[in-house]
């Protein structure tokens, strides 16, 4: 019952990639396969951070001005500052943790809702970005043209034909592992799993509610400032304007994963299902060509809301009644 | 080696478990606990017992560390234990079951039981580990389950004994169940009983808080009666007959036949403002029959749990009868909403006031105005002058102590909030009026109040049907009882009958 939302997302998912081999020729290759994954990988790990949330039972809407903050943040500890790149990128995961950690301390102590600390943290922080630099500044720092751009990889070097991955996806997987690993096997993972199932029993179970939520909301902030970090490479740019409206798409992406908006359920995998679905309806409408962007919104709204209305319809066929 | 008292400390540990001495806590308005002594021995089931607002719930709450005690001291195994926490409470041996399973369903069984302290290398739970303790711990209780199954997929009996063979895995000397049964059938408490045996048998110490007296006298070793917060008597339960444990705990005199209070002669009116046959709602209350007629107190009496709360929201629409019938003034009535009952002029005034009736943040004025305007629609809105005369008229009538009509509820005293609530059901000008355990929670001064108020109203020729746990009020306000058990009308009492004895009587000895 737990996975028949993830098995929704892996239908759909793979019913929207058989129909786009069928319909476009080159729909079904690995160099659209990369953009898409290029193109999304600073969603997919701002993801990871919502799924952490989530399923705590709590939600972020900081994600995006982190996100904008982080970009250029960097960009002017390298650009004005004449920092190195990786010292820029080691300060922003830092205050992006450290931020994070702040909403969750606020939601805990003084029993706030996370709606509210989070859209005031947004605020504060999308303010924060502009007072840094009030317009976007290209970052032409030759380490990062040279070494972090698009095409380098550390990491992996696959196949006959070397089929290179890009270092934005590699730091998506390893997000996306590392999150899976903390989420099933270690005791900070299951608390977050029990205290968004039932916060009440959570507590008289004798987990450690308090610090685990001030947890859930650091580890958030350390992966929006992640996903800030990989979109500044990608752009090769910092913007305090850019991303508004971004955790929204985080969020959706959480849902056409599978996890539940109440808490308790759910998983990171579901996630970056939920991700790559976004990017390929994306792949979809930029292949159909006549048709405006927008319509990414207009499917993306839809799948959320059948979504949405699947996973209800499965809680109350598990709960044997309506609701 | 100080000499003591006690005969067995010589030799090994004291025979005592636990023993508690003068307990006592309050909550701002109530004294939910005043000096109570309870002690648990090692290898007995131990009932506690008590109505609603008795103070078992607080006590347990001491035990466990959920709440601090004002006064009082508590020694587990002889010594002096005070925990902060339930995980403290937990850490030195004493386990707790809540009524509501404290769990979380849709983790799978294994890590409920393992939940919190699952076995870790490098950090990295060992799944494998954690599934086989609970394999063992489930076996201890001889339960046989897939522990890897779903927990909220599992039948409630079962999540029960999961969450007993969670609170068993650390080292508990004491367990407590709090109403362990309430949601359990026969067999599965049949089941639950035989665990809780093997487990006394095993040297544990079993605190068995319930409100069901034929589970006590089937699992029990001894009894701890409370009422009002004070320790009612403790008991060997072979040696407790029925009536006199009913008698302890809701405070009637059971020794001597005591003749019934002079009455206000019944006026009995022919026609009932209120009739039901044979009102039923699947799995809740089965075939009442009542009747409520004008200028007459009429009151439902039985223990905790036996359906008389059940009754008032069946009456009030807020829950279906799913058989039966009402009739009011003579008329077949269709109550399918509160909304309903409010337009045929019933009023109710529940049982639990905080969550279910003043709204603490509105003013006084406010609360009052609250029905009427509800009865009029939001479109006809009373004006502020209006709402002003009506909340002092109330104020006045009901002698309801406030600093002015726009002080929010939340800040008078529970007396004063039931006047307040009271007063926003006769601002609708009700017919009949079901007021669920009006007098809970406040006190004596306030109490009589009500209670002359409820006589007041009786005159002003409205019908009244009264809840409460408290027997000396019922046999003092009503004219007439319906004595409710297991979900039953076991018996209805009139004029000379209506005598705390004859109601004991009905709730002790319809068992079976």
């Amino acid at each position: 019952m737990r996975r028949l939302p993830i098995l929704a997302t892996t239908v759909v998912l793979a019913i929207a990639l058989a129909v786009g081999a069928m319909r476009y020729e080159h729909f079904a290759s690995w160099g659209v396969f990369r953009n898409l994954l290029v193109d999304n990988a600073f969603l997919g790990v701002a993801a990871v951070g919502a799924t952490f949330v989530i399923l705590s039972g709590g939600i972020d809407l900081s994600v995006g001005s982190v996100v904008a903050f982080t970009s250029i943040l960097i960009a002017a500890l390298i650009e004005q500052h004449g920092q190195h790149p990786l010292v820029a990128i080691a300060v922003a995961l830092a205050v992006g943790t450290v931020f994070g950690a702040g909403q969750g301390a606020l939601i805990q102590t003084f029993r706030l809702p996370p709606f509210l600390i989070t859209l005031a943290g947004m605020f504060f922080v999308r303010g924060l970005g502009f007072v840094i630099h009030p317009q976007s500044l290209g970052i032409r720092a030759p380490f990062v043209a040279e070494t972090l751009n698009e095409s380098a990889s550390f990491l992996l070097a696959l196949g006959p034909r070397g089929i290179v991955i890009p270092l934005s996806v590699d730091i998506l997987v390893l997000t996306v592992v590392a999150a899976a690993v903390v989420l099933n096997y270690t005791r900070f993972g299951r608390a977050v799993y029990a205290i968004g199932d039932d916060e009440q029993s959570a507590m008289l179970m004798g987990l450690p509610v308090a610090r685990t939520r001030v947890a859930v909301y650091a580890v958030a902030g350390l992966c929006s400032a992640l996903a800030g970090v990989v979109f500044t490479l990608y752009q090769q740019s910092g913007d305090p304007a850019s991303c508004k409206g971004f955790e929204l798409d985080a969020i959706a992406a959480v849902v056409m994963g599978g996890t539940l908006l109440r808490g308790g359920v759910g998983s990171v995998f579901g996630s970056a299902l939920g991700v790559l679905l976004f990017g390929v309806i994306q792949t979809f409408i930029t292949f159909e060509g006549t048709l405006s962007s927008w319509w990414t919104r207009i499917v993306v709204g839809a799948l959320v809301l059948v979504f949405l209305v699947i996973q209800r319809a499965l809680l109350m066929f598990a709960s044997g009644r309506s609701p | 080696m100080a000499a003591t008292k006690r005969s067995a400390d010589a030799a090994g540990p004291p025979a005592e478990l636990l023993e508690a001495r003068g307990l006592s806590k309050s909550f701002p308005g109530v004294r939910a606990l005043d000096g109570v002594d309870f002690t648990v021995r090692r290898g007995e089931i131990h009932a506690l017992m008590g109505e609603n607002g008795a103070g078992k719930s607080t006590l347990i709450k001491l035990l466990t560390g959920v709440h601090a005690r004002d006064a009082g001291g508590v020694r587990l195994d002889g010594l002096p234990i005070d925990p902060a926490s339930p995980r403290q409470a937990e850490a030195l041996g004493i386990s707790t079951v809540y009524q509501e399973i404290n769990l979380v369903p849709h983790l799978s069984v294994a890590e409920n039981i393992g939940l919190g302290r699952e076995p870790t290398r490098l950090g990295m739970i060992r799944w494998r580990e954690v599934r086989r303790r609970a394999r063992a711990a489930l076996a201890r209780l001889e339960l046989d389950v897939d522990v890897a199954r779903e927990l909220g997929s599992c039948s409630i009996a079962v999540q029960q004994l999961v969450a007993i063979a969670r609170a068993m895995d650390v080292r508990a000397k004491l367990l407590i169940l709090d109403e362990p049964t309430s949601s359990l059938d026969a067999d599965e408490t049949a089941e639950l009983f035989s665990v809780m045996r093997r487990l006394r048998d095993e040297g544990l110490g079993i605190i068995f808080v319930t409100h069901f007296l034929n589970q006590v006298y089937e699992v029990a070793d001894r009894i701890t009666v409370l009422r009002d917060g004070r320790r009612a008597g403790e008991f060997e339960t072979a040696k407790l007959p029925r009536l006199e444990l009913v008698g302890h705990m809701i405070g009637g005199q059971f020794s001597a036949e005591r003749a019934a209070p002079p009455k206000a002669p019944v006026e009995s009116d022919a026609r009932p403002l209120l009739q039901t046959k044979d009102l039923s709602r699947r799995g809740s209350v089965e075939r009442i029959d009542l009747s409520v007629g004008a200028r007459e107190v009429v009151g439902l009496a039985g223990l905790l749990g036996s359906g008389r709360t059940e009754v008032a929201r069946l009456l009030f629409g807020i829950d279906r009868a799913t058989r039966g019938s009402v009739e009011i003034d003579g008329h077949p009535a269709r109550i399918r909403s509160p909304r309903d009952a409010v337009r045929q002029g019933l009023a109710f005034t529940p049982e639990n006031r905080k969550a279910e009736g003043v709204i603490p943040n509105l003013s006084v004025r406010e609360n009052i105005i609250l029905a009427l305007q509800a009865r009029q629609g939001a479109l006809r809105r009373i004006s502020h002058a209006r709402q002003t005369q009506i909340a002092d008229r109330f104020i006045a009538v009901l002698r309801i102590r406030t600093p002015s009509p726009a002080t929010p509820v939340g800040r008078l005293s529970g007396g004063n909030q039931q006047k307040v609530l009271l007063a926003r059901w006769l601002a609708t000008d009700p017919k009949l009026l079901i007021l669920d355990e009006p007098t809970r929670g406040i006190d004596i001064g306030a109490r009589a109040e009500i209670e002359r108020l409820i006589d007041e109203l009786r005159g002003e020729g409205r019908g009244i049907l009264l809840i409460s746990s408290e027997l000396e009020e019922l046999v003092r306000a009503c004219s007439r009882l319906v004595v409710l058990r297991d979900r039953r009308k076991v018996a209805e009492l009139a004029g000379a009958d209506v005598t705390e004895h004859a109601v004991m009587e009905a709730i002790a000895h319809h068992d079976d």
